[in-house]
């Protein structure tokens, strides 16, 4: 699974960020790094950007950047990161 | 001369702590290797003079943003006595990682870990000692905006640099790739204790309703109407002081004064130089209002957030929701919102956003157009006359920026921090304002002056011909291009008045009246016999289109650096301008024959 197809609200742990190095490293520098824990907070309308929470940043990120970072979804009941 | 550089990660007070440091003494200045001007400023530390260096913000030394280039390059040629790296206190979980890196650079470092008092309303706990033994350097713990910790960041600089010795940094640092991944976690779970759950409860409510699917939008735009009404309803009176205090200042004084000169040289000098100095003056309270509003955007978080509610729309353009908010801004006066497009930090971005707003249709212009729409059509044509030249500027605005979205590549992600809510603080704002305005004079200004006066040669040369007449330099131009004006309905008279109102827009009326030959109050009676309605529309159609005014000119030469950009900023509008009142005057030419 990927970042932009995470659900609003559900949290997942990173895999890890594909891509380019220029871009992958600007994405893990946010904080997007394998083993974080990551959630979406909210989606804006009309394919526009996703509020992303990882660890103390919130970020806003577009979907054809969310679709580098792989994450496995955390299993229900997991606390929000 | 000893010299420091300041590194860190955007929107961590890297700047707040260099002005804290440097007062206001802070100058731009150029480095080799680097296009890019840096602020730099001496000051005493200890008994020394030292050197301070603001870099731009960096999210990692190996990247390749255009940000990221300049401090790299910066950090390649210029050997540094002492780095001192400023991390967000809040977000060391990742923001560690660059202090990582910057250690193996080999310069003497200390680590500042600012917004500390934010951090500790959260519950994060920064154990210094265990934090300095895990990276081997001093670490300081402050708030830069509220000046907390200061005077043992000067302590500990003064420290440091006793004896430091210059050192280049470690070159091979930047090629590799690091794996500091697992040594970040490690330092951070050894120096850093935070609460098992941390969320900025008070952001997040505020989010839930400004961020809000439905109600997000409509109260962005709200709030910019806000903003746009604070700075020009209290910027346009204090405008209108600066012009009447110029103005009792030639009556009063400068007319007597120069009675006796030749009146070439007389007019040179009041009509010249004086009255360009007052168009350079008259942009100050602008400039200083909208920074302190932008401040407030900026530093509350809320610019971010704009660029989350526009960036569906925008990005399409190939512009992100910033340019949105500048475009929005440009609509009170272009030449602010010009300087703020320096928000963006990527070069295509900001060039592309810059090329768009001088179709903002400004103050200025709105001028001349209720005058226009009033003189020449009904009450009950007049306003309808007037929302379709503001949806000509939109139009233009977005075309612009879809025909040159390839050329003018946005080369950055968008991938914006999303800062809590935070109070920005006055002195901050003040400060702000004083260096824009001081900027701007000084870059602008000589620039602006010089077209004052080209303009005033053109309209008074030959000196025995009336001003601004057939005779004039001026009229025999606009004769010459009379096959190229004539065409979109707009006869030489007219012409004669665009090429005043490439001074400023606000000249326009004067000079119809100057070009009439009437009083500016029987102006509207004279031209609404001599041209029709459809002249009028293709003539502000024009004016809404081509070139706003100098300022704005010099403004695109004093951001962009480049005199490409600035003649592409020029002539596209021109080009554009004529095609859009070609098409229309004859389209409507044809329609009503």
């Amino acid at each position: 699974m990927t970042l932009d197809q995470l659900p609003t609200g559900e949290s997942a742990t990173v895999l890890g960020v594909d891509g380019e190095p220029a871009l992958r490293m600007r994405i893990e520098a946010m904080g997007l790094r394998a083993g974080r824990r990551v959630a979406v907070v909210r989606r804006a309308r009309l394919g526009g950007p996703l509020q992303v929470r990882v660890g103390l940043t919130d970020l806003i990120i577009r979907p054809v950047q969310a679709r580098l970072v792989r994450l496995t979804i955390d299993a229900p009941g997991t606390p929000p990161p | 001369m000893k010299r420091i550089a300041i590194v860190g990660l955007p929107n961590t007070g890297k700047s707040t702590l260099f002005n804290r440091l440097t007062g206001a003494s802070a100058k731009v200045g150029n480095w080799p290797g680097i296009t890019v001007e840096l602020y730099s400023a001496r000051v005493i530390l200890g008994a020394d003079p030292v050197e301070i260096v603001d870099l731009p913000g960096i999210y990692n030394l190996h990247g390749f943003s255009e940000d990221e280039k300049v401090a790299r390059r910066f950090l390649e040629a210029t050997p540094l006595h002492l780095l001192v790296v400023i991390v967000n206190a809040t977000q060391l979980d990742r923001q560690l990682a660059l202090a990582l890196q910057a250690k193996e650079l080999g310069i003497p470092m200390v680590l500042v870990a600012n917004m500390h008092d934010e951090a500790r309303r959260l519950g994060i706990e920064i154990d210094r000692e265990g934090l300095e033994a895990e990276l081997g350097v001093p670490v300081i713990l402050a708030s830069a905006k509220h000046g907390q910790g200061l005077d043992e960041v000067r302590r500990v600089l003064t420290e440091r640099l006793h004896g430091a010795r210059e050192t280049l940094a470690n070159a091979q640092v930047f090629a590799r790739d690091d794996a500091i991944a697992a040594r970040l976690d490690e330092v951070y779970q050894r120096a850093v204790r935070q609460p098992r759950q941390i969320s900025n409860v008070l952001t997040d409510r505020i989010d839930v309703v400004l961020l809000h699917p439905t109600w997000g939008l409509p109260l962005f735009f709200l709030s910019m109407l806000l903003v746009f009404e604070a700075v020009y309803t209290l910027g346009t009176p204090l405008q209108d002081g600066i012009a009447w205090l110029l103005a009792h200042a030639r009556e009063m004084a400068l007319d007597d004064a120069t009675a006796r000169w030749p009146a070439v040289l007389r007019s040179f000098a009041l009509d010249g130089m004086f009255e360009g100095a007052g168009t350079v003056l008259s942009f100050v309270p602008i400039i200083v209002l909208f920074f302190l509003f932008m401040g407030i955007l900026e530093d509350s978080g809320y610019l971010s957030r704009a660029a989350f509610l526009m960036d569906a729309f925008m990005s399409r353009l190939g512009l992100d929701g910033r340019a949105f908010v500048m475009q929005l801004m440009g609509f009170g006066c272009n030449v602010p919102a010009l300087m703020g497009t320096r928000v963006m930090r990527s070069r295509g971005l900001r060039l592309l956003t810059m090329l768009m707003i001088p179709f903002s249709l400004c103050s200025a212009r709105l001028q001349v157009f209720v005058f226009l729409t009033t003189a020449i059509f009904s009450p009950a044509m007049a306003p309808f006359v007037l929302f379709s030249l503001y949806v000509a500027s939109f139009g233009a605005g977005f075309l612009t920026a879809l025909l040159y979205r390839r050329g003018l590549r946005n080369t950055e992600p968008l991938l914006l921090e999303l800062p809590p809510y935070r109070f920005p603080t006055t002195r901050q704002m003040l400060l702000r304002g004083w260096q824009e305005t001081s900027h701007f004079i000084r870059e602008a200004g000589p620039l602006i002056l010089l077209g004052v006066v080209l303009v005033w040669f053109l309209t008074h040369f030959p000196f025995d011909a009336a001003p601004a007449s057939a005779e004039t330099l001026a009229g025999r131009i606009a004769a010459f291009f009379a096959p190229v004006f004539q065409p979109i309905g707009i006869d030489s008279l007219l012409t004669v008045a665009l090429l005043f109102g490439f001074v400023a827009k606000e000249v326009v009326l004067g000079a119809l009246a100057v070009i009439y030959g009437v009083g500016e109050d029987s102006l509207a009676g004279v031209m609404a016999q001599r041209i029709d309605g459809l002249q009028a529309y293709s003539f502000m159609l024009f004016v809404l289109i081509y070139t706003p005014c100098l300022s704005t000119v010099a403004v695109l030469k004093q951001e962009s650096r480049s005199w490409a950009f600035t003649a592409l900023a020029v002539a596209w509008p021109l080009l554009l301008a004529w095609v859009a009142s070609f098409v229309f005057y004859r389209t409507a030419v044809w329609l009503t024959a």
